[in-house]
């Protein structure tokens, strides 16, 4: 059995290339750029923007538990179902506004990826991979049941209200929305790059390097896998909270394991182990689909995991990777 | 009583069905260390192939006989072209390389026989078994080739050379090739036969649940169940394990009211997370010890 399930990654993207003015220019060029781009795309375009970082944010709490942990998981779908469903019944049974819902859902994912993180810490790659894959084939029939089909609509699922932008401002609901999201994305990232070079997250690398060394240096493995998995929900289940805003509708139907799987190709083909990657993930997860259903109607799926194949043998750790790498050659090449 | 028996019987009909895909699942498991999550794809699109040789008018065993030929061929070719050059890649690549298979087999097989529900012939005939009503004999037929495919694979582990072979290959790759085994032939071969293993499966059970693209999925669960179940390292334990699941699922269907018939998929899930926590190595299992 192979224990060590990812290669070791570097904890920043190329921290040791590239010179510390530079990062801090392209990162102040991002976030300009990030900031400009509703006001020149069109609407839809916007929206679809919006998704992707909404994946993003799911992909970075997948990330916190495989590429930082070393423990798999094919259902976050259920988690994200949890945090969508948990917004939708809040804004529409209880009248609550949408901004108090996202920490809510996050609360209650995290006490159930928590819950879930109990029976896991008796299992190990892909036997984990199978267990969480039940979940999210189960989470859309639970959903569906006729006993909770008062609060959650059964197949028909939820409408939610978009909210509009608050203090008059001039932007339209998907503008708005937009900024929602990427201010909370932020959030979510640094919060997760300063988990992840503090203590707990040397302790969270340890485990998924060499969980007996890790024990013998006094780093309690249940306790952090378990809290790695409540983190981990906590991060999609927001996620799904501001999908639940975005789309202003939930059902179903939408949260099958087709979502997990999704999550999880966005995970490696945007790097394991790498928090940025996850940016990156996230728009394959939206926009890699919607090309392959360009190129041919009828044989999308078959483009789609051709295109999958493609860039699992041209980068095989993921986009993050090949920008370390490229980073590196160039560094090298200035010398 | 007489519905208890009847729905044990049809749950092993069904099991048989899981236990070959189980078994598929295992031979892969040995061979590679993980789970062959396109295998239901790979014994869907095998079932198409069967299918269209019978429309361009082989009889049904003609047909049969040449879709295990061809789903061999294919298995092997799948490990040669997308699985061999990433053999030594991290788990979660593996993953991926399955992901894709998934959607491209899923695909295409809807883009050329379309996504329509297709009636599947079964040589047996739906009439009863010998007039007693308890089974019919597409029932039987299933148990029987299951059976008879079984024991087969059987003896050809235990008694044949080639079949030592793979053993030997899977069980302990370095010390199998430094005696002079091929061992990527071997995991090759492993493919090729689970591939057919899964054809058998699939066409079996299309008179059942018909023949459309999506019609594996929920089978390959059942068989993951069973796999899990019995012990992925053991293949006698999972063939169990498969049949178990059938009856399991079939008297859950029948005699839980309500929860038994809308949540059926997800019982057979929590079985496999109920056997997973209180025994992860499965009921027949050997206990994997690292050295560290």
């Amino acid at each position: 059995m192979k224990e060590n399930v990812t290669p070791t990654p570097k904890l920043d993207v190329a921290t040791d290339v590239l010179p510390n003015a530079w990062r801090r220019a392209a990162i102040v060029a991002a976030l300009i750029a990030a900031l400009a781009l509703p006001f020149v795309l069109k609407s839809f375009a916007v929206f679809q923007l919006t998704m992707a970082m909404i994946y993003a944010m799911a992909i970075l709490g997948l990330n916190l538990l495989t590429g930082f942990n070393g423990q798999f998981s094919l259902g976050h779908s259920a988690f994200f179902a949890v945090g969508a469903y948990t917004a939708a019944i809040m804004i529409e049974s209880f009248g609550i506004d949408y901004y108090w819902t996202l920490p809510a859902a996050g609360l209650i994912c995290f006490a159930f990826g928590f819950l879930f993180g109990l029976p896991a810490l008796r299992l190990e790659g892909v036997y984990l991979a199978l267990a969480t894959f039940a979940l999210g084939i189960a989470m859309p029939q639970i959903l569906k049941s006729t006993p909770l089909e008062p609060w959650t609509g059964g197949v028909q699922g939820i409408q939610v209200t978009k909210p509009d932008a608050p203090f008059d401002l001039p932007l339209t609901s998907d503008q708005w929305l937009y900024y929602v999201s990427l201010a909370i994305g932020l959030i979510l990232a640094v919060g997760a790059a300063n988990l992840v070079n503090s203590r707990s997250g040397r302790a969270m690398i340890a485990i998924r390097d060499n969980p007996i060394a890790a024990r013998a240096m006094g780093v309690n493995i249940s306790l952090y896998k378990t809290l790695t998995f409540g983190l981990s929900a906590f991060y999609t289940g927001v996620a799904g909270a501001l999908s639940a805003v975005v789309v202003s509708f939930v059902a179903p139907d939408s949260f099958t394991f087709v979502l997990s799987i999704g999550l999880f190709v966005g995970l490696v083909v945007g790097g394991v182990g790498s928090i940025w990657g996850a940016l990156f993930g996230g728009l394959f997860v939206l926009f890699v689909p919607n090309f392959a259903d360009q190129i041919s109607k009828g044989l999308a799926g078959a483009v789609y995991g051709v295109i999958l194949l493609l860039l699992i043998y041209v980068m095989p750790s993921g986009a993050a990777g090949l920008i370390r790498l490229i980073a590196r050659q160039v560094a090298i090449n200035r010398r | 009583m007489e519905l208890f028996l009847h729905q044990v019987i049809a749950g092993l009909a069904t099991g048989a069905i899981y236990a070959c895909m189980a078994l598929a699942i295992v031979m892969i498991y040995q061979a590679i260390d993980t789970l062959n999550f396109a295998q239901g794809e790979m014994a869907m699109f095998s079932t198409f192939i069967a299918w269209q040789l019978m429309q361009w008018g082989l009889p049904y065993w003609g047909a049969f006989v040449v879709t295990l030929a061809i789903s061999f061929a294919a298995g092997v070719a799948i490990e040669r072209l997308a699985f061999h050059p990433l053999r030594d890649a991290p788990v979660l690549t593996h993953l991926v390389i399955f992901i894709a298979l998934f959607a491209i087999l899923n695909s295409a097989a809807g883009f050329i026989w379309d996504f329509t529900i297709k009636p599947f012939p079964t040589p047996f005939g739906t009439q009863p078994l010998l007039g007693s009503g308890l089974i019919s004999a597409h029932d039987a037929g299933m148990i029987a080739i299951s059976l008879v495919i079984l024991s087969l694979l059987y003896v050809f582990f235990r008694y044949t050379r080639i079949g030592l072979c793979m053993r030997a290959a899977a069980s302990n790759p370095v010390s199998a090739r430094l005696v002079g085994i091929r061992v990527g032939w071997m995991v090759a071969l492993g493919w090729g036969m689970a591939a057919s293993l899964g054809a058998v499966a699939g066409m079996l059970i299309a008179p059942v649940v018909f023949l459309e693209p999506n019609m594996m999925l929920s089978i390959l669960l059942y068989g993951f169940a069973g796999a899990v179940l019995g012990g992925l390292s053991s293949p006698g334990g999972a063939v169990l394990g498969g049949f178990t699941v059938g009856v399991i699922e079939n008297l859950a269907g029948t005699f839980i009211p309500y929860v038994g018939r809308e949540l059926k998929l997800p019982i057979a899930l929590a079985l496999i997370v109920a056997v997973l926590t209180i025994r992860p190595r499965g009921l027949f299992g050997s206990r994997l010890v690292t050295r560290v």
